[in-house]
């Protein structure tokens, strides 16, 4: 178990470093919301991943209250995010 | 090989696999040249990812409290996903930032000139009178 967690921890930093690049460089806002999705998804991911490993539900709840609310901040900057018509 | 044993290689299948579609979104993330594959990478982790983790994670920890637990981030997390990619998606088209010489097909193109003249600007405003 320990050789899959190790794993699944090296993966998910690869897959968070990646999402970080983009969110840098990302060309326009909308580029930088979607990486912003995955990075929480991923953060999400990490701490089912923990809790499974040390089977310590602890922290299940935070990742309801995430599931919940990562919504907010997506749909509120594509909302406001388009140029005005002239 | 006890019961055990085979619902942890299970298990760590499961959170594998989810990791590695995490993985996938990553690349494309980088790798991808516009915003609209860029969403449809990005749906990995956020569903089947987050689903596929949350089923090893069910059978580690196997009690009734923790498994309605995550019966309720999965909800949560496929009714909040495709809102927020079709709200990214729309303000992209609408604002021009998609790639049309990528698209194989654009069904949508038609349908917006019925919007593109407007009818005049209704401000909430302008129908109050002014106080006296």
């Amino acid at each position: 178990m320990t050789v899959a967690a190790v794993a699944v921890a090296a993966l998910l930093i690869a897959a968070c470093a990646m999402a970080l690049v983009r969110i840098i460089r990302g060309p326009t806002t909308l580029d930088r919301i979607v990486a912003t999705d995955v990075l929480l998804a991923i953060t999400a991911t990490a701490i089912i991943a923990e809790a499974a490993f040390t089977r310590d539900p602890t922290a299940l709840p935070v990742v309801v209250v995430v599931s919940l609310l990562g919504i907010t901040g997506s749909v509120g900057v594509a909302r406001f995010v388009t140029r005005e018509k002239p | 090989m006890t019961l055990q044993g085979v619902l942890d290689a299970i298990a760590a299948v499961c959170m594998v696999t989810g990791a590695l579609l995490s993985l996938a979104a990553g690349v494309a993330l980088l790798r991808f040249p516009d915003l609209l594959s860029r969403m449809h990478a990005a749906a990995k982790p956020q569903v089947l990812g987050l689903l596929l983790v949350l089923t090893g994670c069910a059978i580690r920890i196997a009690t009734v409290v923790d498994v309605t637990t995550m019966v309720l981030i999965a909800f949560f997390q496929l009714a909040t996903a495709p809102v927020a990619a079709h709200m990214v998606g729309r303000a992209a088209y609408r604002d021009g930032q998609t790639r049309t010489d990528l698209l194989i097909t654009d069904e949508l193109a038609p349908q917006m000139d019925r919007f593109s003249e407007r009818p005049a600007e209704r401000n909430g405003r302008a129908s109050v009178d002014p106080p006296a």
